[in-house]
């Protein structure tokens, strides 16, 4: 990550009456690929569209490379999309799809050809060029979207949920193909997703928005560990998210007293006292869990196990508190033991829980 | 099963019987009817003679009926143009608007339709005339200082064309810009185009197909709408269909009329048949 590529600076726009962005701030690095998460109607696609120029804001500013680009029309930036339907032309061929933009600069015939056959060799699609859209799967559909974009060599990459309609094996098998792409051709990446998983796996950044704002923006580990408010920990892995109120804090080790037990979390936030009401989240899969036959511990929580579900090679064990909350824990393959039923005690690594809905450490 | 089979498609080439009558009373029987009455001759009195022959078709090589063709054609090129000018336009901003007023739109281009086109053509006599709506107008804001004479000239035909054909290009175009996935236009903006290549490139080429049914649509029928031509162009301005029309009520000469109508037939047909071949567009929106 060297340097600023862009930025969006307290961008706000409304359609009607419904404030789609809240005054977003954003800065994206030269190479980087980053990801806008978050469900739909959070903003990101008004996002995408106020970079590439199709959609204005009504304040703030775009700046591209330094330059002020907010009112400037979209052919004029150095920035092309994927779009999430592929808006591929249909009266075109595939070759004529890639070479768009090139016949567009009015580049000559033999160097155009040249381009959409490279662009094809990166998008593996080599001898389809004189096939029509329409004759074309869904998966290769996505690829001649990819390589139009692309042929024109754009300083920044912009891809609006773009395996959105692919089924899930080709989905993932696209995820490394475009991670490949972006290191291979060293554009930044500007990518759009409401797929927490497809956001962790690919992104050098994940921005997670929410109504119009970006509830945090980091790496996908510190996204994923270290969430900072109960959106962001419920939307990326869906953490359990539990309150209690703060017995003392040991530098950022914070002891909590919660109705059924004592935990321990991190807190990387704003410091707290004691007394204070706060909240946390653990992932399902860090929560230790253990029969306990004498329903009574120094430490941890105790429950019942109301359930075991199997999906996808992961177990579920949900477990009832006392007082009615229910917490989740994950592990790998099937395990026998604790069964519905049984009493269970529910404890964490401190390093593994974090506070959250704090906001930001003053220091 | 194999017997099955066979009722099956048994029932249902009987299903479709109706279909096939229909299509053999009301569209192959009147063409082969017309064709055959092409090559007989003409009794002397009243009707038509069985004898053989092709004196119909030699006939229409005269000089004053080529010399209808040509002006035929002419002004269906002209009228075809002018519909196009103005009504690939108004269909594309129509399609452009939203919902509720499309609709309202769409309603006020049917009401004329509700009245007989013959009534509203008498409607342009009145504008048209020497003292007439236009004329007075004019004359009243001092833009003309007398009578333009207006009604019985070849302006007045092509006028009154226009305006009795104009809702069909409208429609089919409308009818495809509607279809327009306006995403493609954003991506050919996206990757480099400016708004006036996006549009010819992605636009335009994608409506084609209505405009050119618009063409056709109203091409055929200004080479034939004899009673336009009569109404406002007097004995001015004569169209093969004016001819066809005479030559069937008043000369009582059906094979000549008949012959007539087969080379109107072809020469359109040959004209549709180029049109697509140059631009090499497969389907008419609609209509083939």
């Amino acid at each position: 990550m060297s340097e600023l590529i862009l930025q969006l600076e307290q961008v706000t726009k409304s359609f009607g009456e419904s404030k789609v962005l809240d005054g977003i701030d954003l800065s994206v690095y030269s190479g980087e690929f980053i990801t806008l998460l978050g469900s739909s109607g959070c903003g990101k696609t008004t996002t995408l569209r106020i970079i590439s120029g199709l959609e204005s804001p009504d304040s703030g500013r775009v700046l591209l490379e330094g330059k002020d680009v907010t009112w400037e029309e979209p052919n004029k930036r150095d920035v092309n999309t994927v779009f999430q339907n592929y808006a591929l032309f249909p009266h075109m061929t595939v070759e004529e799809n890639i070479g768009y933009s090139l016949r567009l600069k009015k580049r000559k015939k033999p160097e155009i050809w040249e381009e959409v056959q490279k662009a094809l060799t990166l998008v593996q699609l080599e001898g389809y060029e004189h096939r029509m859209p329409h004759e074309l799967s869904g998966g290769q559909r996505q690829r001649v979207a990819i390589a139009r974009a692309v042929v024109n060599r754009p300083r920044i990459l912009l891809l609006d949920e773009p395996l959105g309609a692919l089924d899930l094996q080709l989905r993932r098998q696209m995820q490394s193909e475009l991670k490949r792409l972006q290191k291979q051709l060293g554009i930044t990446f500007i990518y759009i997703t409401h797929d927490q998983e497809e956001a962790l796996n690919m992104s050098d950044r994940v921005a997670v928005m929410r109504d119009g704002r970006f509830e945090q923006i980091g790496s996908p580990d510190e996204i994923y560990n270290t969430p900072k408010t109960s959106f962001v920990a419920g939307f990326v892995g869906s953490a359990n998210i539990l309150q209690g109120r703060v017995e003392y804090a040991e530098g950022d080790k914070v002891c909590l007293r919660h109705p059924q037990g004592v935990v321990w979390a991190r807190n990387l936030g704003a410091p707290v006292i004691s007394g204070q009401t706060v909240t946390l989240a653990v992932h399902s899969e860090q929560v230790n869990i253990e029969k306990n036959s004498q329903g009574y511990a120094a430490a941890g929580l105790l429950g019942r196990v109301r359930e075991k579900t199997l999906a996808g090679g992961m177990l579920r064990i949900m477990v009832e508190l006392g007082n009615g909350e229910e917490l989740t824990v994950s592990r790998c393959g099937i395990s026998t033991d604790p069964e519905p039923g049984d009493t269970v005690l529910l404890d964490w690594n401190t390093q593994d829980a974090v506070l959250i809905d704090l906001g930001e450490a003053t220091a | 099963m194999k017997g099955r089979t066979g009722l099956r498609g048994r029932a249902a080439a009987l299903a479709l019987l109706p279909i096939y009558f229909t299509a053999l009373v009301f569209v192959v029987g009147p063409l082969a009817y017309m064709l055959a009455l092409s090559f007989l001759s003409r009794a002397e009195t009243w009707g038509v003679e069985l004898t053989f022959t092709v004196r119909n078709y030699l006939g229409i090589l005269a000089p004053v009926y080529l010399q209808t063709f040509r002006q035929s054609l002419r002004l269906a090129f002209l009228c075809t143009t002018l519909i196009a000018l103005i009504g690939y336009p108004f269909g594309y901003f129509m399609a452009r608007l939203p919902q509720k007023w499309r609709r309202i739109l769409s309603f006020f281009l049917v009401i004329p339709i509700w009245t007989s086109s013959l009534m509203r053509l008498y409607g342009w006599i009145i504008i048209f005339r020497a003292g007439g709506v236009l004329d007075s107008l004019l004359m009243k804001t001092g833009v003309v200082q007398q009578s333009l004479k207006l009604l019985y000239t070849y302006p007045a035909v092509v006028t009154g064309m226009v305006y009795v054909l104009l809702p069909f290009m409208i429609y089919s175009v409308y009818a495809s810009a509607e279809k327009m996935d306006w995403n493609l236009v954003e991506a050919a903006r996206d990757l480099g185009a400016g708004k006036m290549q996006a549009f010819f490139t992605i636009t335009f080429r994608l409506t084609m197909p209505g405009l050119l049914s618009g063409v056709v649509l109203t091409f055929i029928p200004s080479m034939g709408l004899f009673f336009v031509a009569d109404i406002l162009g007097g004995n001015k301005v004569v169209l093969v269909g004016s001819v066809i029309q005479e030559q069937l009520m008043k000369a009582h000469n059906w094979p000549f009329a008949a012959a007539f109508s087969v080379v109107l037939m072809i020469l359109t047909s040959l004209l549709i048949y180029l049109y697509r071949r140059i631009t090499k567009v497969r389907d008419l929106e609609g209509l083939v």
